[in-house]
């Protein structure tokens, strides 16, 4: 099992977010969570990668098998889970190519492999820009400095092909995002699914699934998840709204 | 939360100096102290011609009648002049040829610095004069050098060789009476370098000078003298370590700059001398006067200084624009860490038409530190549309240290345009979290996020300086993490 959320409840200061929350993603899965704005789903996603003052008093997350609640955001990370930003933050000054090249060599330290040398990281960068569709000189970029929305996104997609990581968790991917932008995003995804890794997408509107092809689809209400099936039900949300769930 | 935020960056802020050591070569000391015999003694030992003698009493009895500075945002007991040696000299004093001359000790020093000569030899095509402790030991290049009629030699050598050029230019740009620190090293000035681009001429290397503080209880008092001729370039970098000591040093050097008509002077320093330790005992007091003269028209002179060392640090590298269309240029970034004191900035004084002046000033404040930027803009009457822009920007890392500006504007003239923008920040819980979702710990994180937000004067840099001080600035927030 690659993620296994038990009974989870998260507090933002003091208030319950999450409420009693279950999740199963198996490798190879992709997982759609959907649900009106104020649900909940961010909470999971933030609380999952441990941002301070996401405070879990209930409940267990195990990734392969493992806690992660007593790691550090950190060290969830070297160990293969990516959280693909709502709002990516600006770092200014700081190169995409050296931010990643120095996230790069943090997880080849952990997993106990040399640094990567500078052309062979460059040339792996060339790879998944192709991979992307991105231009040369988003990289020479500081870290979402002056970026547009869009631009921002494939950022976030982008730094998750450099990182390889097994669980990969992308809260509202597709805000802010034309339908061409969608598309590259959806194609980057796509293009990294294989049966090793697992994802979980967080989603608002039904329209990105046109694209990322969910194997399960869940629906986050009030911290719980109250309904979960197959890709149709998305159809079904899309069609139905929310409110026939709530009664 | 606060806690553990404070808790990560006592850590960070704990680093220690990683420059402390000694090196024993046998010292030829003047005895405690300042008076007219010491500067006679001074004198004598450097042979020096009567003029230099004659400048050095003036200064001497000038200093006496002035009061030590205390306008700067800083706090230290009252230094005791009297007791600091002002005269020390290796004893072996060669004439040396190549590398296999100049005494091993002093090479394992250089090695120990990450500078070896011998490595900037081959590596960098630096030409480097290594001061220590008041006397040059070793030029190189200047064979290369000579070729295009450059002269870069220490300032003892060029009183000697070049005496006319000394006298023409000794203290023109910072006259003795400039200031308190100015005069005491007018009067006491025992080494440093001098270096004279001849018209037309670009020089072809970067010329590189480190300085170093050995002997104990001995203030260095060096004094740096460049004129570029017109037309002709070059670019200057200067680098100081100072060893560990308990007690503090006091260094309070002169840097005179001369630029003639077209004429353009790069003078970058990496300054990381003993900061103190984590209490705030010892350190160096660093009180420095670095003056450009943009004499004629179209001249140009580049202040960039990366200072992250001395437990005080009062210096404003400034740029007098007489010349008609010249330009000033003043890059600095500055880190406070532990007790450390910075007040820096820098002063740009328009006279000439058209004269454009740029001040971009990073102060970085970690631990309870206090950093102040300290700048004037002066535009005075006959300088038609000049113009001068200001950034000082500063970032907070916890919240025991502080954060200061103080900008002065002058213009009397109407045609100017003066922009200052000031700008204070925090590192975001956001940014840092977005850093260790990404693997990075929150000490390299730090270490990324000041570098980037210093890029910008980083980059204004030689290459060869520009990996050192991303290093430095890392050292000196980072510690002991782990």
């Amino acid at each position: 099992m690659l993620l296994e959320i038990k009974d989870l409840h998260v507090e933002i200061d003091g208030k319950e977010i999450i409420r009693g929350l279950n999740l199963k993603v198996k490798n190879g899965e992709t997982h759609a969570i959907m649900g009106p704005n104020g649900t909940g789903k961010s909470t999971l996603a933030l609380a999952i990668a441990g941002k301070e003052g996401y405070e879990v008093t209930q409940g267990e997350v195990l990734y392969k098998g493992n806690s992660i609640l007593d790691m550090s955001p950190e060290e969830r990370s070297l160990k293969g889970i990516f959280l693909g930003f709502q709002y990516p933050v600006e770092i200014p000054g700081v190169s995409i190519t050296n931010f990643l090249r120095t996230a790069i060599n943090e997880h080849r330290e952990y997993n106990k492999q040399p640094p990567l040398s500078a052309s062979d990281f460059l040339k792996n960068m060339e790879e998944k820009k192709k991979l992307l569709d991105i231009h040369s000189k988003l990289t020479n970029r500081s870290v979402n400095e002056g970026f547009s929305g869009g631009e921002k996104k494939r950022n976030e997609i982008f730094q998750m092909a450099m990182l390889e990581p097994s669980l990969s968790i992308l809260d509202e991917t597709d805000s802010g995002l034309d339908i061409d932008a969608l598309k590259v995003v959806a194609n980057g995804v796509n293009a990294l699914r294989s049966k090793d890794n697992g994802f979980v997408v967080i989603t608002h509107y039904q329209r990105l699934l046109d694209y990322i092809i969910p194997d399960f689809v869940h629906v986050l209400f009030d911290g719980r998840l109250i309904k979960s099936g197959g890709k149709e039900l998305a159809l079904e949300l899309e069609e139905r709204g929310y409110e026939w769930l709530k009664e | 939360m606060q806690e553990e935020n404070n808790k990560i960056l006592d850590e960070l802020t704990q680093g220690e100096y990683k420059y402390g050591f000694y090196t024993d070569i046998e010292m030829d000391t003047a005895p405690k102290g300042l008076n007219e015999d010491i500067i006679h003694f001074i004198s004598q030992k450097k042979k020096e011609p009567q003029f230099i003698l004659d400048f050095r009493l003036k200064a001497y009895r000038h200093w006496l009648k002035m009061k030590e500075p205390r306008w700067g945002h800083l706090h230290y007991p009252k230094i005791n002049f009297q007791d600091i040696i002002y005269y020390a000299a290796p004893k072996k004093k060669p004439k040396l040829k190549s590398l296999d001359e100049v005494d091993p000790e002093l090479l394992e020093t250089f090695n120990k610095l990450g500078i070896s000569l011998e490595e900037q030899k081959k590596l960098s095509g630096v030409a480097v004069d290594a001061v220590m402790d008041s006397v040059s030991v070793k030029t190189t290049f200047s064979e290369t050098l000579k070729k295009h009629g450059i002269i870069f030699s220490s300032f003892s050598e060029a009183v000697q060789n070049h005496p006319e050029l000394i006298e023409q230019y000794l203290g023109t740009i910072v006259p003795y009476t400039d200031n308190f620190f100015a005069a005491l090293n007018s009067a006491v000035f025992t080494d440093g370098s001098f270096c004279y681009i001849p018209k037309g001429v670009r020089c072809p290397v970067e010329l590189s000078t480190y300085f170093r503080i050995n002997a104990a209880n001995t203030g260095q008092f060096e004094r740096t003298l460049i004129v570029a001729e017109e037309d002709s370039y070059v670019s200057y970098m200067e680098g100081c370590t100072a060893p560990q000591r308990p007690e503090t040093q006091l260094h309070a050097a002169i840097v005179e700059i001369m630029a003639k008509d077209n004429a353009e002077v790069k003078y970058s320093t990496v300054q990381n001398w003993y900061p103190g330790n984590k209490e705030g005992k010892g350190g160096i007091y660093n009180f420095v006067t670095k003056r450009g003269m943009c004499k004629g028209k179209n001249a140009k002179i580049s202040w960039t200084q990366v200072e992250t060392g001395s437990s005080i640090t009062w210096k404003y590298p400034s740029c007098i624009l007489l010349g008609d269309n010249s330009v000033g240029e003043f890059y600095s970034v500055a880190v406070t860490n532990n007790h450390q004191q910075a007040d820096t900035g820098s002063k740009m004084t328009h006279i000439g038409k058209n004269t454009k002046s740029t001040i971009i000033s990073k102060g970085i404040s970690a631990g309870q530190s206090n950093n102040s930027y300290r700048g004037l803009v002066k535009i005075t009457q006959k300088a038609e549309k000049a113009r001068n822009f200001s950034q000082c920007d500063s970032l907070l890392l916890g919240d025991r240290c502080g954060a200061h500006t103080f900008p002065y504007i002058e213009t009397r003239n109407k045609s100017s345009i003066v922009e200052h923008e000031a700008t204070t920040s925090k590192i975001s819980e956001d940014q840092m979290f977005y850093c260790n979702q990404r693997g990075i710990e929150t000490e390299k994180a730090i270490g990324l996020i000041v570098n980037g937000y210093a890029k910008e004067v980083l980059n204004k840099l030689p290459m060869e300086f520009a990996v050192e001080a991303q290093k430095l600035l890392s050292i000196s927030l980072e510690g002991s993490v782990g």
